[in-house]
């Protein structure tokens, strides 16, 4: 699915300093795949704090992961999973040149991400009205634990830094069909779907991580 | 990644000789006028001189500071401004030399100016980006600049919690915010230096054709992609920490200041190779060029410049000896912090081979990668020194520790830095510089440095601990030996500023090779034309390969709608670019 | 180069540290001599010359991989023994409570006298230091005897060393801790073990029968409270003592209070319970450190600076 070299008559794309498409594609692509490693990075370094508090207080994650509902958490992992088979399918629809089957495509894909959004939403509300702020605003007395405040410190960071890039995502597909409606993507050049899709395979891949992490303690 | 099966894969491709333009009427500089071109210009070389023209500001604002610094130790109390203030200052001072100055100086001036050329490639992968990247260290750079006007910040540049997360001195969330944003920059630069070093090289430039000076900045951008964003996390946490206590850090709310330290050398330990890694490429380039001989080993110092990155991630916990980690761990890490000295070593015994039976010109940037090969040794002899445990536990955060990375950080990278843009200055400007006047500033800043630092060894030894305000009567004469260094150093860079101006306004018009080099990047004309070559490149020979002719390094293919001066045409047989 | 040796340890310490230097000059000056030899020797005689095809020697690399890697080798293990004997206090080590607050130093020994700022231990026998922090990190240095260790404010660290002379030594702070970072000093005072034994007695007691003024400006001294407060009216990180009493203080949240016997001794006892505008709330508590009969005593030598 690489191999973009079928349609060249349009080069618009081609920026001067390329000597073909193939090359623009190739690096656009390599760039990207580099990126998503440095976001791994991003993220391990709280995933380092989750596990170093953790095995210092292993009852700790136990007793306060039971406030978490994990069934809006598997509702929102099924949520994501599903926005990154539609993400798959617009980067198809571009291979083969269906600009109207992209576009439904990407507009399904934010319609999840929102979904997404929302439920978070909700749960942030739920838990905020209890009094389960991070570190220092902490003021809810149902988990018997002193160090609750840090669990949930750490679960705020995480989730907080993963909803930011859901939202980034969610600009960067309404972006993506402002571009196609104007017919910049063909078979020949879809690079920015390309990797807009790695990227929210990435995100995807995260909260995966996350949910049983967090959710899914016992 | 190597390939061994070049015979393999062989395409014949119909080049010709392109002799550089001497001095050229339309260049890079002048292409394109006026201010606003130069803010929104793409172009890699703008953009590394854009970043020269900042890293240069920091460079003198901080060395400022640390004049001032100085100067306050003069005195064993207080000689002009109180302990506050001078604990702000030497914050700043290290903050701003080591995120502004040292860790985008080779990558962002040089490394941009100089990576596309020597792949004869017409600008980086991602011209774009590399523009954004300039401008998320400008916004970084405000943010730090906001923090020092609206109260500054007293914590040390390693902003240890507890005391950063509770302190009410300055505005330490301005600061920690701006370091944040100004990683991205890094990051950034990073993916693009990688991603151009892999996709952008021009035909026959295989891995073990590629200047050294690319081996080092692509071990450099491992780093930054792998290492930064982990100082991203850990300021974020620690700027959450101030803004809405999440206690992670923070003892009093129930978290563990340790686990800060581990987080921030994790960072800022491969730091100090994002800073000294790529000034080892520069240094190979140097010694090569004005041996005018092959380098020695040149796997020997490509690999170690990997080794180094690798490894280097590995020891970050020898910052922390005394910190209440276990004895296991220390002794793990000074294990690890030894093997990263070995390709260091290794690195430092190739180039004086390289010297050997050369023909040596010592003009000033060679003068320069000498003094970066004596004080780089003292830098890493004492390295030794503070990696064995029991010595360590004595001389930690002591002047010895300060002396140390000065000469590592000073007499290596800047000393490094000073050979690269003295080196690539005629490419850079098209215009020589005093030859006699950068010597004489060379040997200025070299006693300068020495009696700066070389005192601070004693005193750290003696036990004098760092970062104190006021000290006990016995270390006045070295204090204020070391402070005349200092105000020496200083004259130095004064004098330098001047001949570095002098020569742009009045300098000799230089030629497209000054040095007789072979590799790519002085097959064009001095200054650059604006797309760097009006041909593509083919590379038949290595960059070091001084026993071959010149014509065999000046070869290429005509653009579409290029040249009319035909040469003529030769057969050459070149290995097929990998694509990986 | 280093401080007199002054504890068992040292020695061990400074034997490695000569080792590194002496190798590390010897082969600094032969690097530096093939550096100016090759640099004059093969220097440029014409554009023309041509240098020879040496691309690499494997025997040669081999051997500056190998001999370094013996060498650096030597130095860790070397290290690591004497960081291992510096780690394992014997069994019977007195020991020694440190409580680091910024930016004092305070010694709770096994009778309950507290001394600040000045640690007595007796000669030739093992001492261990049990420290804590009750603030931000400190770290405790003895430059004689070559020991250093943090002071964390969430868990308990520490070190020992045997002193091998009767003395003083200095005591520093050598983790920045903030404004006063460089005054965070403390003494260390080696006595003969009956001279030790005699102090540990009679300290508590020695200055009981003493004038209140007299007793409560040693005190000052004694426990740092000159670090931050002046008795001549400059100020430093805390207000002066000169002309502190009877006065009308402005609070930061723009109380306004006298001060009186009670002002000064919720001062020094919870010295965070009302900030003097313009100052920062960095004292600590000196509750369980000074008695009623010496914060009296505090008071009336106060009273006496007008």
């Amino acid at each position: 699915m690489s191999q973009p070299s079928a349609v060249e008559e349009k080069l618009e794309h081609l920026q001067h300093h390329f000597i073909d498409s193939d090359q623009q594609f190739e690096a656009s692509k390599l760039g990207m795949w580099i990126f998503l490693v440095t976001e791994i990075l991003f993220f391990g370094g709280l995933f380092a704090a989750y596990i170093v508090y953790r095995s210092w207080y292993p009852e700790l994650y136990l007793l306060a992961s039971e406030e978490l509902d994990v069934f809006w958490g598997a509702v929102n992992t099924f949520v994501l999973i599903g926005s990154s088979l539609t993400v798959a399918m617009a980067i198809r629809s571009a291979q083969l040149n269906q600009i109207r089957g992209l576009i439904i495509n990407l507009w399904i894909t934010i319609g999840l991400a929102v979904t997404f959004m929302v439920i978070k939403y909700f749960e942030y509300a739920e838990k905020i009205e209890k009094g389960i702020l991070p570190g220092a605003h902490y003021s809810y007395d149902g988990i018997a634990h002193e160090k609750a405040n840090i669990f949930f410190s750490i679960y705020y960071m995480m989730t907080g830094l993963h909803g930011i890039h859901v939202l980034v995502g969610i600009g960067l597909m309404v972006w993506l069909v402002f571009k196609a409606k104007k017919k910049v993507f063909h078979s020949g050049y879809y690079t920015p779907v390309e990797i807009t899709g790695l990227y929210w395979h990435l995100v995807d891949v995260i909260w995966i991580f996350l949910f049983p992490l967090l959710y899914l303690i016992d | 990644m190597a390939t061994n099966d070049e015979s393999k894969k062989v395409r014949k491709l119909q080049v010709r000789r392109f002799k550089p333009e001497e001095n050229p009427e339309k260049h890079y500089l002048n292409e394109e006028k006026g201010l606003w071109a130069w803010m929104t210009t793409v172009d890699h070389k703008k953009i590394g001189l854009m970043y020269l023209g900042s890293i240069v500001f920091f460079f003198f604002v901080a060395g400022v500071l640390a004049l001032l610094l100085r100067t306050e130790l003069l005195t064993p109390a207080r000689s002009f401004m109180d302990a506050d203030m001078y604990n702000q200052v030497f914050t700043l001072h290290g903050a701003i030399m080591i995120f502004f100055f040292l860790v985008p100086s080779v990558p962002a001036v040089l490394g941009n100016f100089i990576l596309p050329l020597q792949l004869g490639a017409k600008d980086v992968a991602f011209p774009r980006l590399n523009l954004a990247s300039y401008y998320i260290y400008v916004i970084g750079a405000l943010f730090t600049l906001f923090a020092i006007f609206t109260g500054g910040v007293d914590t040390g540049w390693t902003f240890y919690t507890p005391y950063s997360s509770t302190t009410s001195g300055g505005n330490i969330m301005a600061m920690t915010f701006g370091i944040f944003i100004l990683g991205f920059s890094s990051i950034l630069t990073g993916i693009n230096f990688m991603v151009t070093i892999h996709k952008m090289r021009s035909p026959g430039i295989t891995w073990n054709k590629l200047p050294l000076n690319l081996w080092g900045l692509y071990a450099t951008s491992i780093i930054q992609i792998l290492a930064t964003p982990v100082l991203a996390i850990t300021l974020l946490l620690l700027t959450m920490e101030r803004m809405l206590s999440i206690g992670i850090f923070d003892p009093a709310i129930g978290g563990d200041p340790v686990l800060y330290q581990h987080f921030f050398w994790f960072y800022s330990h491969p730091a100090v190779y994002i800073m000294i890694v790529p000034g080892f490429g520069i240094i190979s380039e140097v010694i090569s060029t004005f041996s005018r001989k092959v380098i020695f080993g040149y796997w020997a110092i490509a690999l170690s410049s990997l080794a180094i990155a690798f490894i280097g991630f590995l020891v970050w916990g020898h910052h922390m000896f005394t910190a209440g980690q276990s004895s296991l761990a220390n002794m793990v890490f000074s294990f690890l912090t030894f093997l990263v000295g070995i390709p260091t070593g290794i690195k430092i015994f190739n180039w004086l081979a390289t010297m050997y039976k050369g023909s040596i010109d010592l003009k000033t940037p060679m003068v320069y990668a000498l003094v970066f090969l004596f004080l780089f040794t003292i830098g890493g002899f004492t390295g030794i020194m503070l990696g064995a445990l029991a010595v360590d536990i004595h001389l930690h955060d002591t002047y010895y520790v300060v002396a140390h990375f000065h000469y590592v950080m000073m007499g290596g990278m800047v000393m490094a830095f000073l050979a690269g843009l003295h080196y690539w200055w005629p490419k850079m400007f098209g215009k020589m510089y005093s030859e006699f006047w950068a010597k004489i500033t060379c040997a200025v800043i070299f006693v300068g440095f020495n009696m700066t630092f070389l005192p601070q060894f004693v005193m750290g030894a003696q036990g004098m601990p760092r970062r104190y305000f006021n000290y006990i009567d016995q270390f006045q004469s070295f204090h204020q030996f070391s402070t005349i260094g200092a105000y020496i150093m200083g004259v130095g860079f004064v004098m330098m500023a001047a001949y570095m101006i002098h020569s742009l306004v009045k300098g000799k018009p230089a030629s497209s090779n000054p040095w007789g080099s072979r590799a790519l990047e002085w097959q064009t004309s001095s200054p650059v034309p604006l797309h760097n070559f009006e041909h593509t490149p083919v590379i038949i020979n290595g960059p070091y390969d001084y026993h071959k002719p010149m014509s065999e390094f000046q070869l290429g293919i005509a653009a579409k709608h290029g040249h009319h001066h035909a040469e003529e045409e030769v057969a050459v047989k070149v290995s097929k670019q990998e694509k990986e | 180069m280093l401080p007199p040796a002054k504890s068992t340890t040292a020695a061990e310490t400074d034997a490695l540290f000569h080792f590194i230097t002496s190798v590390s000059l010897i082969l600094l000056l032969g690097i530096t001599i093939a550096i100016v030899y090759f640099a004059w020797k093969y220097r440029r005689r014409s554009e023309d010359d041509v240098t020879p095809v040496i691309t690499h020697n494997s025997t040669l690399e081999i051997t500056w991989s190998v001999i370094p890697l013996i060498l650096v080798m030597i130095v860790f293990g070397w290290g690591l023994t004497g960081y291992m004997n510096l780690t394992t206090p014997p069994d019977d080590a007195y020991e020694i409570r440190v409580v680091a607050k910024s930016w004092l130093w305070e010694f709770h020994y096994q009778n309950g006298h507290v001394s600040v700022n000045e640690m007595h231990v007796p000669v030739d026998r093992p001492v261990k230091l049990v420290m804590s922090s009750d603030d931000v990190i400190h770290s405790l240095y003895i430059p004689d005897y070559r020991v250093k260790m943090d002071v964390l404010p969430n868990r308990y660290t520490s070190l020992w060393f045997e002193a091998t002379e009767i003395g003083e030594s200095v005591i520093y702070c050598a983790e920045y801790c903030g404004t006063a970072h460089s005054n965070m000093l403390a003494t260390a005072h080696v006595h003969s073990q009956e001279d030790f034994e005699i102090w540990l007695e009679t300290a508590g007691a020695e200055d009981d029968d003493m004038d209140p003024v007299a007793r409560g400006e040693q005190l000052v001294t004694r426990n740092a409270c000159d670090t931050c407060h002046s008795s001549d009216g400059t100020r430093l990180q805390g207000p002066t003592f000169q002309g502190l009493f009877g006065s009308e203080r402005e609070m930061e949240d723009g109380e306004i209070v006298v001060a009186d016997e009670n002002y000064i001794r919720e001062s020094i006892l919870e010295p965070n319970a009302r900030i003097t505008a313009g100052y920062q709330p960095v004292m600590p508590s000196y509750a369980g450190t000074l008695d009623d009969r010496q914060i009296d005593a505090i008071i009336e030598y106060i009273k006496t600076l007008e």
